[in-house]
Formats: C-alpha cells, structure tokens, sequence
C-alpha cells in the first residue's frame, strides 16, 4: 500500500467518517485515494474553518474530528483552528502535507516547520519519516488526542511517504510508556473529600468541560441532588447540568449571574469539576472564595493548584470520581438554609435587561430559544453575542452550546454549525453571531449552500466590535478606537451565494424570521439591526473581585 | 531556589525542542541544561536546573514536563540525598613562574591543565557546585580569560 492509502485505511479503522479540509501541491497522493474513498470530504473554503468544523463536529458528537490540509500556507491556516481546540481540551486530528523528507530544511516552495509550529498549541504531534511508521502513528495520534485530558494532535505528511508503497501493519495496541492517563480517584482522597462534604454548609459545585468531555452530566446531576448542593459552571460547562434545575445558579464569573458569584464567594466548600480556575472565572485571584475549602477534580495534574490553593486534590475522569464520592457519602450535608439564602439572591437580582428601547439581542436570543423549544445546538462568535448566547439560552443538555472558551476565537461560530450540523444532521444549528465576527468566516457560505449543510445564522448587527466597544464606553471614557465595523448587505451577500438572508428592524419581525428560518431546507442569515450600545450585564471590571459586579446583586 | 530535575526522555528529534519551548513558553528559567543518551539508546536523559520562587511554581514544572508524551519519568533532586557534578573549561593567563601557584590549587580541587602555551593554560576540572565555585574564585588570582560549564548532572544516591 501507498502512504497516501495506508493514511485512509487507517482513518477508517479509526472510525472516521468526514474530513473537513482542503487540497494543495503537497497532499496530491492523499486526494488521490481519497478520491474513490468511503469517507466524506466537506470541501471548505479555508482552512481555518476546516479546523473549527472538525473540532466542532468534535464538541457536538464526541467522535474524532478531522481536518486536513497542505504544507506550508495550509498548514498554517489550521493554526488559529488548532489552538482554539486545545485551549478547550477538545480531541482533533490536524492532518499536513509537507515537502518531500529530502527537501525539509531548503526553504522549499510552501515548506513551513509545521510540527515545530504547532508544538504549544497541540497535545502532541508527529512528523512522519517513514512510511512504515505511519499506521502506529496515526493509532498513537488518536489515542493520545482522545484519552486523558482530550486535544488536537497533529501528523505532518511529507509527500514523499505519501507516494511510498510499504506493507500496512496495524498495530493491535498503542504503547507509550511515557502517556499513562489516571482515570480513577485515589481511594483516601475520596475518603477526605467524602468527610468534608458531610460537614459543610454552603456547598457550591463548579463544574467545567470537564463534566462534558466524560460525560459525567447524569452522576454530576445525581451527586448534587443527593448532597442539596447548588452548581454553577463556566462557559465550556454550558449544558453539563440543566438550568432550569432548582439546584442551578446558572453560569458564574466575569458575565456570570451575580448568585452564583455571590454564591461563590460565600461559599464554605468548592468542588471543582473539570474546571480551571481560568481568570474569567476566579476575578482577582486573591479575593476568590475566601471562606471556601477546595476539592478540585480533574484528570489533568497540572490544573491543580495551577491557579489556586486546593485542599484536596483528586485526580481522575470526572464520570468515574463523582461517580466514586457518590457511593463514599454516606452523611449529606445539611444545606436548607444555604438554598433559602440562594433563593433570595435570584429572587433579587436575575437576569435582567431593559425591554424598552430598540430591538434587543437579548430578546432575539429568548426568541431563537422559544422557537427551537431549547433544543437546538447553539455555537457563537467571540464578544457579546457569545455571551448573550451563554446568558439567555436555556440549556438543558451537555454538547449544545458550542464556543471557543478559552482562546476566544472570532470567526469560530459560522465553520463551527458547520461542523455541528454535519455531525448532527437532524439538529437545528444556530450560530449566535456578530456583524464583526462572521465577517472572520463569512466565505463558508459557499461550503454550506454547496453541500447542503442547513446552518442558521443569527447575526445580532450592531454595527460594533461590541465588546470592545463595552469597555471603551466603560474604562476608555467612551473612545470608541476602531471599533465602530461597517458590513456588507448580509441579506444580499447570503443570496448571492444561493443562501436565503432575511433583515430584522423591528421586534415583531423577529419571531416570524426565526420560524421562517427553521423551516426554510436552506443556509439562512438572519440580519438583526439591534441597539448599538446595548452592553453584556452584569459584568465584573478586570481585575476586581467576582462579586464587585457592575449592574450586579442589587 | 534552584532545583535540579532530570528528566527521561524518548531519544527522538524534536524532544529538546519540546522541553525547552515548554520552559519559555510558561515563562520558567532554565540556569542550566545537560543532555545525553543514556544505557539504553531509545531514552535520553536531561538534566535542567530550574530557577522557581515558590513550591507551587515548582510542582507546575514538574507537571508540565510530566504531561508531555515524550517525557517518561521526572525526578526532583531537591529533596533527595544524590550527587550532582559539573565539568568545566577555564582559559587562564598562565606563565611558567605561575606553575607552583596552580599546581597546588589544581591539586586541591583535583583539577589539571589540559594544554597551555606561553601565556595561557586550559584548565579542566569536575566537581559539586561549592568545589567548582571554590576553584573559579581561587583561579581569578590568575585572571580569568574564558570559561565553558556543561551545567550539572546528577544522581541519586
């Protein structure tokens, strides 16, 4: 067999069933064979959005995404893709062409040092010299991006191994000895953190992607019905745990609820699921939880203690660590008077918004989630509409709010449906986006029309980089330095590229779009013309504590 | 503080690169780094003496170097009994009439001259860090013209 063929075998092997990418000089052998392949190629029209589609189709189906591209300026492209997936610890396989082994090193027509490249940016990558190697490392590419704490993994292709005809041997097992992942908890630590559950008094489970990535959402539901405690969680937690829950305090930190912050800060005992501790969650560190112990679990050591103290460190899977503390708690906590003192504080300061006024991406977004009955899968852009999205969405279960968490990509949400949808084909997908971000993708239109991939787009247009233009107005004495983004007609853009566009001005338009939208067998834009300086509330100022919130507990 | 680590590692290209990109990407400062093969030809082993304020910012390198794939095992010298030596070349201004001076310096430290000319001599010498200090300052009488130091290895007692 060919390199290029014992590549595809082995992507079959591996399960695959889609490849988001793209063609170049360097990858010729590997289109070749894909080209009488049973594996569908998703042709984009750049390769970033190859990147985020796979890694997408990742996040929406917990099956391996897979985007390819060629040497050099393809390579590169899928960089932005890449790092946005491991900073959400998302499993990925990035596959590159490169020049031929004998030329590497020359400066040669699109040659880049990919594998040197995208060495921080991914779990582990893999420059391939022999053809030989190939099968065992495709196997090791694939285990180590989907075991353990989940990431991208690159394979840098040279073309010459490609062409290379050598015996295929699968190997039966993967052996590294250097990658041992711990999946279970330490039996004493359970015993002590199972201790200090049953004496505490105000519980708070803060829960991450973590929750999502082990598909630990039901024992993460049922500890904390048995322990009565509340659960907050971060952005990439979205979904782990229902909000509609009376145990919910919705998501907290610098956009979070203002209960759940307060809740936080109050709190007499944290327990951190598969969460980091990130800076838009803790605030300023100092100040964080100070009366609160901490229980972190995570399966990845080097979370613990990264940012904060931790008094018990339980490393492991997420699924089986709740599910060992489950069977360990023999005494519940005592926490009635806790939830009282939480009720009040939602009862007090909810989510809120001024209806008065021009149209309001708040209420567009209530509308997409009354209209979808809170089952569709939501991806967004990065800025306001990722956090309004985050805010007024209702969402109920794990793998349906889909957004770049930790690197905050622009342009994510429009390849993201994209990747959602092709994995996900009976889901309606809806990018939450802005009039600045879907400009970052915009071209992928051609992908969705031309492949009958059914996105549907909300672009809350406000004429802003919204966010930016957010805390110019508020610390930048209303500055607006650059921020102000003209676009094109994006109704007349989505039909020239054989999609449907639809403007909204009014509010009583809104509902009426969104249905029309859902029904339509059709990539649609929907246009929302909203108030231009509608700001994300409530919001804690960088570098204050999390329960120093503008427009926060009242 | 400085701590010594070595680290076992898959003897692949690329690997070094990985180490020291972990290092400067998280903002750690290497002070020194020694790298060979070791018994078996598939591992090499690092030595990299870390400058960490705190614990916490040592447990973080340790576990950082832990999560890589190519990384097999990490030992922390700093609170195990162990030997730790480093070899070093030091140019010096040396003249005939030095040669009592030095031989008896060179003696107590077990150093020796590698080659000298009329006007300097190499010495060359191995040793814990207070010898290799104690030496440097005893050579600066002679005037110190260069000095080349493989940075520390170490062992385990």
């Amino acid at each position: 067999m060919t390199g290029a063929e014992i590549l595809i075998e082995s992507l079959r092997r591996e399960g695959v069933e889609v490849i988001f990418g793209y063609p170049g000089g360097q990858v010729l052998p590997l289109f070749d064979t894909l080209y009488d392949a049973d594996i569908r190629f998703i042709l984009t029209r750049h390769e970033q959005a190859a990147a985020h589609a796979a890694d997408a189709y990742s996040r929406a189906t917990g099956k391996m995404g897979v985007c390819l591209a060629t040497s050099g300026p393809g390579a590169t492209n899928l960089t932005t893709g890449i790092a946005t997936a491991y900073m959400d610890s998302i499993p990925m396989i990035a596959i590159t062409g490169q020049v031929k082994t004998h030329l590497i090193g020359n400066d040669a027509f699109q040659e880049a040092d990919v594998t040197g490249i995208t060495r921080p940016i991914t779990k582990h990558n893999y420059l391939v010299k022999d053809a030989k190697d190939l099968a065992r490392i495709v196997r090791e590419a694939f285990h180590v991006a989907s075991t353990g704490r989940p990431g991208p993994v690159l394979i840098d292709i040279p073309v010459d191994v490609q062409q290379k005809d050598v015996e295929f041997v699968w190997p039966e097992e993967v052996a590294i000895r250097g990658y041992k992942p711990n999946y279970y908890g330490h039996p004493g630590q359970i015993k002590k953190a199972a201790k200090l559950i049953a004496s505490c008094k105000k519980p708070v489970l803060y829960v991450g992607g973590g929750v999502v990535t082990s598909g630990a959402a039901g024992t993460l539901r049922e500890l904390a019905e048995k322990m009565n405690a509340p659960v907050t969680w971060t952005l990439m937690g979205i979904g782990c745990f229902p909000s509609t829950h009376k145990l919910s305090l919705g998501m907290l930190g610098m956009h979070g609820t203002a209960y759940a912050n307060h809740a936080i800060m109050e709190s007499d005992l944290i327990i951190a699921v598969g969460a980091r501790f990130d800076d838009r969650v803790t605030g300023r560190i100092d100040a964080f939880a100070p009366y609160a112990k901490v229980i972190h679990i995570d399966i990845d050591p080097s979370s613990i203690s990264k940012n904060i103290k931790v008094h018990i460190p339980i490393v492991g899977d997420a699924k089986n660590v709740l599910g060992q503390l489950l069977e360990e708690l023999t005494k519940v906590p005592e926490t009635s008077d806790w939830l009282k003192t939480l009720e009040g504080w939602k009862k007090k300061s909810p989510l809120t918004y001024k209806a008065e006024g021009k149209l309001k991406p708040q209420y567009v977004i209530e509308q997409i989630n009354e209209a979808t009955g809170s089952e569709a899968i939501i991806t967004t852009e990065v800025g306001q509409n990722q956090m309004w999205a985050a805010q007024w969405y209702t969402y109920s279960h794990p793998r349906t709010f889909l957004s770049s968490g930790g690197l905050g990509t622009m342009g994510f949400g429009f390849p993201a449906a994209m990747g959602a949808k092709v994995g996900c084909p009976e889901r309606i997908v809806f990018d939450i986006a802005g009039d600045g971000s879907i400009q970052m993708n915009i071209q992928e239109l051609a992908t969705c029309v031309c492949n009958k991939i059914h996105v549907k787009v909300a672009i809350l247009n406000n004429g802003y980089l919204g966010m930016v233009r957010q805390w110019q107005e508020l610390f930048y004495k209303k500055r607006y330095s650059h921020t102000c983004i003209s676009g094109p007609d994006f109704v007349k853009l989505a039909e020239s590229y054989g999609a449907v566009g639809i403007r909204v001005t009014k509010k009583e338009e809104v509902r009426p779009a969104i249905e029309k939208a859902i029904a339509t067998e059709n990539t649609v834009f929907i246009d929302f013309h909203i108030e231009p300086e509608e700001n994300v509330f409530p919001m804690v100022p960088a570098g204050e504590a999390i329960n120093h919130m503008i427009e926060g507990l009242a | 503080m400085k701590h010594t680590i070595s680290v076992v590692v898959e003897n692949k290209f690329g690997v070094l690169a990985r180490i020291a990109g972990l290092f400067s990407a998280r903002g750690y400062n290497i002070s020194s780094l020694a790298v060979s093969e070791t018994l078996d030809p598939a591992t090499s082993c690092m030595t990299i003496v870390v400058e960490a304020e705190d614990e916490r910012i040592l447990e973080q390198i340790k576990k950082q170097l832990n999560k890589l794939v190519d990384v097999i095992t990490v030992t922390d010298f700093t609170k195990k009994e162990h030997a730790d030596r480093e070899l070093m070349l030091v140019r010096i201004n040396y003249t005939p009439k030095d040669k009592h001076a030095l031989t008896g310096l060179l003696e107590k430290y077990s150093a020796k001259i590698v080659q000298h000319t009329s006007d300097s001599a190499i010495i060359e010498a191995a040793g814990g860090q207070q010898q290799i200090k104690q030496l440097l300052q005893g050579l600066e009488a002679f005037g110190i013209k260069e000095l080349v130091r493989t940075g520390r290895i170490a062992m385990a007692y």
